[in-house]
């Protein structure tokens, strides 16, 4: 894909003309890569300043291409953190509202839209609108979760998060098949606003699903250590690894060893909320592990209406397609939220990395096949590689998404790589 | 320290602003444009949590405004120990020998009105009453004055003469108390050199900002940053020219 960057901290001059805006770049499909005809896209992390901040209420309005990260280190030590996170915190307040991002505490918060009160955009036709759930409402609930392509986000009003401490407060256990897994998961939903789990997606039979549930809420005041956390080293994986280093053997080793490394038992800890949040953030360009073709991400939410029964036959898809993923995340997800695209909804998400192969096409397929027929639904954010009429088989609310995007947009100016490959957009 | 920024608004003056008013520095900005100075001010309160920043209008093409912004700084703040410049212009070398009024108006912006403003500053800096003589000029020159070269003539001449200059202060008047931190970064990824291909060892602003605020406090007459273009810089300076006759950079 050939494209640049073009960077300033003037968001409003940098839009005029742009047909996409990009935030840190890891959305790992190709939803913040230009649409073929336009290579160029407007690149925001350079207009990241904090525009107002009140301490009373927590409420936040900055420039779009304020990073997570920066929230998180400047307002933790007042008490505040972002009231939902993604698994990384190298992404701008604009592409948390593009993708609608999500965490693990989804059951309880919702996604990042939920927080959110009030957006500046400039449209396709070059003004620019500030919206919010009562102000122009069609426009804000077509932009959080619509991937960009209903206008370019400029600034995000939105609520912090109080914390009693900056320290999380854990538990977590090895769970020894999927079903349980799913039980446990929604057990501990109940109790606990952080849960997910890591499970081991090459483990079959009786094992399959085996993994680690973890949960977590932020620590008192009396349960935490004294003093910040401390800022973390990072290591990085130097070069791109060669091709084969991710294999079904190595695959199989590693998480053999992350499931034994957890004592049977139920482990309680205080942890770094970097740790607990974004252990990826923890190495540099890890990306590199996976070879020069590198990878992609495959997320789906299968709902509650297929029951429990839904992971285990995706689980069971997965091994016999032979898919192997280091990386395999299950989460509890709560009701749909305000964006008309967004990718939650109740029942259960999976996210597994798929290192890129000549049958990923046929994998992606494979895995959409079923989720569609399961009721489910994929997130923009990680694809690569959906097909059109599996999107739409999957999205009974993109008519109602695209009359909106069409009424702001109907030339259609504003589009991606992604939207001219699933949406049908012109290139 | 009491400060008066001319620059903060963007790329590398952000960084170092940031920095000093994480801080604890008392800050006040200057710059051309009100209601991006506003933003600017907000960001630094909000980020540090305390304080109130600033800020006056101050274009460096009008030298006519100097005086008068310097002075709402030092009567806001209180008194004035630093003053900083990280403003400045910036056009490719294809532009300006294309348009030569567009290269007049870059030479007097970068050398002219920087050493106005320079002056300006200096004076009052120097006659810093309360037994605290002199102060900190700060001024971001750059590795493009250190040699003439293809890609920088006009530029690289502008830069040659304010570093020039502010070695002359420190001759001049550290004595006296002034204490002139003549910085000169390299390939720094920022909007000014959005579209250029960085270079190797291209530095990051915020990686800048900390080198400097380092040699601030130290008060060292010329810091480079990223540190390694001191020897990037050596090396170019020692070439031979028939070398740099042939080479592009």
């Amino acid at each position: 894909m050939r494209g640049r960057e073009v960077r300033s901290e003037d968001l409003e001059e940098l839009t005029r003309d742009a047909v996409l805006s990009r935030g840190l770049g890891r959305s790992y499909g190709d939803s913040s890569l230009p649409p073929p005809g336009h290579p160029v896209v407007a690149a925001t992390p350079l207009a990241d300043r904090i525009l107002a901040f009140d301490a009373s209420t927590g409420r936040l309005r900055a420039e779009a291409g304020l990073s997570l990260r920066a929230i998180n280190r400047a307002f933790l030590p007042r008490g505040f953190y972002a009231p939902v996170t993604p698994g990384t915190q190298i992404i701008t307040l604009g592409g948390m509202v593009a993708a609608d991002v999500h965490g693990k505490n989804h059951h309880r918060d919702g996604c990042f839209g939920a927080h959110v009160t009030r957006l500046r955009m400039r449209v396709a036709d070059g003004r620019i609108v500030e919206c919010s759930p009562e102000q122009e409402a069609e426009l804000f609930r077509a932009t959080v979760g619509g991937m960009g392509l209903t206008g370019h986000v400029l600034e995000v009003e939105c609520g912090l998060a109080r914390v009693p401490s900056p320290w999380l407060m854990t538990e977590s256990e090895r769970i020894h098949d999927i079903d349980r897994f799913i039980d446990g998961l929604k057990e501990a939903g109940l109790r606990w606003p952080h849960t997910m789990g890591w499970i081991d997606c090459l483990s079959r039979g009786a094992l399959m699903g085996r993994g680690i549930l973890m949960k977590g809420r932020w620590a008192e005041r009396h349960e935490a250590p004294p003093g910040m956390p401390p800022p973390r080293r990072r290591p990085s994986v130097p070069f791109v690894l060669p091709g084969w280093v991710v294999n079904r053997g190595s695959v199989r080793a590693f998480n053999a060893v992350f499931y034994r490394r957890h004592p049977p038992r139920m482990r309680r800890r205080v942890m770094h909320p970097e740790s607990f949040f974004y252990p990826l953030d923890a190495i540099g360009h890890w990306n590199r592990m996976y070879g020069p073709r590198g990878f992609t991400q495959y997320q789906c939410v299968l709902p509650e209406s297929a029951g429990r029964g839904a992971a285990r036959r995706f689980l069971e898809l997965l091994t016999r397609r032979g898919g192997a993923s280091m990386l395999c995340v299950i989460k509890d997800c709560g009701p749909e939220g305000v964006g008309i695209l967004s990718f939650p909804k109740a029942g259960i998400s999976i996210a597994l990395d798929i290192p890129i192969r000549d049958d990923t096409q046929s994998l992606v397929d494979a895995l959409n096949e079923l989720v569609i027929a399961e009721g489910g639904r994929i997130y923009l954010a990680k694809d690569q590689f959906t097909r059109p009429e599996h999107f739409r088989a999957m999205e009974p609310r993109l008519g109602a998404w695209t009359c909106i995007r069409r009424k702001w947009d109907p030339e259609g100016r504003l589009r991606s790589a992604q939207s001219v490959r699933v949406l049908g957009d012109r290139p | 320290m009491k400060v008066a920024f001319l620059g903060a608004t963007r790329g590398m003056g952000r960084s170092l602003s940031r920095l000093m008013a994480g801080r604890g520095d008392e800050l006040f900005l200057l710059g051309r444009d009100v209601s991006d100075l506003e933003r600017s001010a907000h960001d630094l309160e909000a980020r540090a949590g305390r304080g109130s920043v600033g800020i006056a209008r101050c274009d460096l093409a009008e030298p006519g405004g100097f005086a008068a912004a310097l002075d709402a700084a030092e009567s806001r703040l209180g008194g004035l120990d630093t003053v900083v410049v990280t403003a400045g212009d910036f056009a490719r070398q294809e532009e300006l020998e294309a348009d030569t009024d567009r290269a007049r108006r870059l030479l007097e912006v970068d050398f002219t009105n920087t050493v106005t403003f320079c002056e300006h500053a200096r004076k009052r800096l120097l006659a810093r009453g309360g037994g605290g003589g002199g102060g900190t000029l700060v001024v971001f020159s750059s590795v493009a004055g250190e040699r003439g070269r293809k890609p920088v003539v006009i530029y690289g001449a502008a830069k040659a003469g304010l570093s020039r200059y502010l070695e002359g202060l420190d001759h001049k008047f550290r004595a006296d108390g002034l204490r002139t931190v003549c910085v000169k970064p390299g390939f720094v990824k920022t909007s000014m050199t959005d579209g250029l291909r960085p270079p190797p060892f291209a530095g990051d602003p915020d990686d800048v900002a900390r080198t400097v605020l380092s040699a601030i406090d130290r008060g060292q007459p010329v810091v480079y940053a990223p540190p390694i273009w001191r020897w990037v810089m050596l090396v170019i300076r020692l070439l031979p020219r028939f070398v740099m006759r042939r080479i592009g950079f």
